[in-house]
């Protein structure tokens, strides 16, 4: 497909990602504009449906950061939410979903270089895969 | 079985009679062959309904949510680990429930019998204790019990009850060297494209009718997901997409609190295999966080703790 640009949603912490995202722009880092970002008040927020709807409504590639291990800003969301990020990526890929769609991080707010690297190397995979095909919901809602 | 009928019985009585219980959840015998149909009892002159053979399959911990008094309830092995399930998840207090244990021997799947009789009327079906004879106007056909129990019956490694209040019989020895995946195993070995098509084929016939839902002592969600409109997850047709979202998120939904009771399984009427769902999250359960649902009251669920060495290889 050429011209084919994906479409990658990313959820980000408040506390940490999603700073990290506004430490990258206001040091001027260039980073992949397919990334639309969803800011979460916290990886423990996150739902297994909020990851199934982006890809039901045709995303391309879904990407969860949130704090390092020890640093969540509410102690310890990001501990159950790596429980759950583990089950539903094994799960996802059991049914079919291709590794590499599916993406998680830890990233603190002053990492604005590795958001961007991150940024990058989740954009360069999901392109690589192409347009999603699976669990993608093409008729009409009703 | 005709033993655990009578020792049903008269416990039951017995627990009425002494206000032990306000009420007794139990089987009684069901209008066809082959089928039993959940019951409450609350007077002591009812008991003679109470029933038990090998077609009692339905999860009796499913009625249990949010019931008030206190009540007995027959137990097999996974309905008492749906039981601790409850008390885990405050569904229900320890000393509200009297279980009535049953060490069980595997429930028999009636679409199995059906199915070897090409669909011929069954006029009547007796047990004995390894065997079951099924009658009809022309024919009177022996099945042995281990030949069609149901999916999870045949793998089940925990038949005795975990935790009861009085067993109905003496407890029956455990299966051993049971290969409990390897319907997820052989799913593995597929590639994504492969294995995308295994599910979708799998859900095909499936008409949202939410049985497994229904049946499943785990679904006691006020409002499921599926009903829910702002935001409304999944639609409500029988779409391919919609279908297989509603498949994935009952199942991940049941993670790490599945005992693979089979009631889903059982409920369908389109004979879909939903357990190839609920075992994968299973399997990777016991791998990664080492925990069997509702073997302890002790342990909490694995999604409501955590560790700070929980395996994390796979974020970046």
């Amino acid at each position: 497909m050429k011209g084919w640009e994906p479409k990658i949603i990313a959820f980000l912490c408040n506390w940490c990602s999603y700073s990290a995202a506004d430490l990258a722009g206001v040091s001027r880092l260039a980073y992949p504009s397919n990334i639309r970002v969803i800011r979460i008040p916290c990886t423990g927020r996150m739902s297994p449906k909020f990851i199934l709807n982006a890809f039901r409504h045709g995303a391309d590639g879904v990407w969860v950061s949130g704090c390092h291990p020890g640093e969540c800003h509410y102690l310890e969301g990001n501990y159950y939410a790596r429980r759950k990020f583990a089950l539903l990526k094994n799960f996802l890929e059991h049914i079919g979903i291709e590794p590499g769609r599916l993406w998680f991080s830890w990233i603190s707010s002053s990492e604005a270089t590795k958001f961007v690297d991150m940024a990058n190397m989740v954009n360069d995979k999901v392109k690589a895969l192409g347009p999603a095909k699976h669990l993608i919901k093409t008729r009409a809602r009703v | 079985m005709l033993a655990y009928r009578s020792k049903i019985r008269e416990t039951a009585r017995r627990l009425l009679t002494d206000h032990q219980v306000d009420a007794v959840i139990g089987f009684k015998k069901g209008t066809v062959p082959m089928m039993c149909q959940p019951v409450l009892i609350t007077r002591p002159e009812d008991v003679d309904m109470l029933h038990w053979d090998s077609f009692c399959g339905v999860n009796l911990a499913n009625y249990l949510p949010k019931r008030q008094g206190r009540i007995a309830v027959v137990a097999k092995g996974c309905d008492a680990r749906n039981i601790v399930v409850h008390i885990l998840e405050n569904q229900i207090k320890r000393d509200q429930v009297f279980v009535m244990g049953i060490p069980c021997k595997g429930m028999v799947d009636r679409r199995k019998i059906t199915r070897a009789l090409k669909d011929q009327d069954i006029l009547e079906v007796t047990e004995g204790a390894d065997t079951i004879v099924a009658k009809g106007n022309s024919f009177d056909m022996p099945f042995n019990k281990a030949d069609v129990l149901q999916d999870n019956c045949a793998i089940c490694i925990h038949r005795n009850p975990v935790i009861y209040d009085e067993l109905m019989g003496d407890p029956v020895p455990e299966q051993e060297g049971v290969d409990r995946y390897a319907d997820v195993r052989a799913v593995e070995s597929m590639g994504a494209d492969e294995r995308s098509k295994h599910f979708q084929d799998l859900v095909a016939s499936c008409i949202r009718c939410y049985a497994c839902r229904d049946a499943c002592p785990l679904c006691y969600c006020p409002t499921c997901f599926v009903d829910e409109s702002r935001p409304q997850w999944l639609g409500k047709s029988i779409d391919p997409t919609d279908t297989l979202t509603f498949h994935l998120l009952r199942a991940f939904h049941c993670a790490g609190r599945c005992t693979d009771c089979g009631a889903c399984e059982r409920a369908c009427p389109m004979g879909i295999k939903v357990r190839r769902f609920t075992k994968k999250l299973e399997k990777d359960v016991l791998e990664l966080y080492n925990y069997e649902a509702g073997m302890s009251l002790e342990t909490r669920p694995p999604l409501d703790v955590y560790r700070p060495d929980d395996p994390g290889d796979f974020i970046a």
